[in-house]
């Protein structure tokens, strides 16, 4: 064997190794059309909230009926937005595995998907809890902390960045239980733009034309 | 020293060094991702299974999932060893030449 030979052995190893144990597939854009989706969401969110203050100021009372109504729209509208969310970062995940002639559903794609859900089926149980015992305000930062653990688990499975991107939207969540009254702008801020800052670095080390940045 | 003798044999095969890099990052893997992986048909996927099988570097476990079998490979510490001593082999092979 040569030299250059030996030297095709080991890169291959490396290549292999990367690409056996993380989803390498992720794509910034996917951050970037999440965030988006997060932002139109928290606008409507913010129309909604306005106007049932409104209302409330101009009967003077509180309205049992209108604040359940405002509830179930609300918890409609983040459903909404996960999906619009969920949708389109598959997508642009689908069309970079594509370009790389990788699979979008192989065994770290299964792996990042478990791992993200551990964290978030608790963190979903518990703001059902929390919605049960009538604990609205604590749901933007329950859904950030949880949120951030989800992705600092799945880390280890997928591009190493995400792990930054957990732990802001996890001290985020928890600045946010200091200031219960803004969390639509915390969890705008969470699930928007920290979302399109990430994607849009993510996607300048790694897709842009001209990066040959490696994962490892 | 002689740094071609540290260079093992079994590692010759591409497929073979692709399995050992696969099972040294991950815990345990099935036939199926492993062929996924590196992109090769069942028939010579399984002979060097088995020959890695042979030299004691991986431990086969026999499972079902449901009625379907599922057979996943293990790393075993002498496989890591010796996977381990193929790279330091390498490494050594490419500065002792320059």
């Amino acid at each position: 064997m040569t030299d250059q030979q030996h030297l095709q052995a080991l890169s291959d190893i490396k290549r292999i190794m990367e690409r056996s144990s993380r989803f390498i597939s992720l794509s910034g854009l996917s951050g970037i059309s999440a965030g988006i989706s997060a932002l139109v969401g928290a606008a409507i969110a913010r129309n909604w909230l306005v106007d049932y203050y409104t209302r409330w100021e101009k009967t003077g009372a509180y309205n049992d009926a209108d604040y359940a109504s405002l509830k179930v729209h609300l918890i409609a509208l983040g459903l909404c937005v996960m999906v619009v969310a969920l949708c389109g970062g598959t997508f642009f995940t689908w069309r970079r595995a594509r370009k790389n002639k990788l699979s979008i559903w192989d065994v770290t794609a299964r792996k990042v998907l478990f791992n993200v859900a551990i964290p978030l089926a608790a963190g979903g149980a518990f703001i059902a809890g929390l919605l049960y015992n009538h604990l609205e305000p604590l749901v933007a930062p329950t859904c950030l902390v949880f949120y951030g653990l989800a992705l600092i688990n799945a880390s280890k499975y997928t591009l190493p960045d995400v792990r930054y991107l957990g732990i802001c939207e996890t001290i985020l969540g928890i600045v946010n239980l200091f200031f219960l009254r803004k969390g639509l702008y915390f969890w705008a801020v969470g699930f928007g733009l920290l979302h399109i800052i990430y994607g849009a670095l993510m996607w300048w080390k790694y897709e842009r034309k001209g990066s040959f940045q490696s994962i490892a | 020293m002689n740094p071609i003798g540290n260079l093992n044999k079994i590692f010759e095969s591409r497929i073979r060094l692709g399995v050992m890099s696969i099972l040294m990052v991950n815990e345990e893997v099935n036939f199926n991702d492993l062929k996924q992986m590196l992109e090769v048909t069942d028939g010579n996927l399984a002979s060097h299974l088995n020959t890695l099988e042979e030299n004691g570097y991986l431990k086969v476990h026999k499972g079902f999932i449901g009625r379907k079998t599922n057979t996943t490979y293990v790393i075993t510490a002498a496989g890591e060893k010796a996977f381990k001593g193929h790279l330091a082999a390498l490494e050594h092979m490419i500065r002792f030449t320059k």
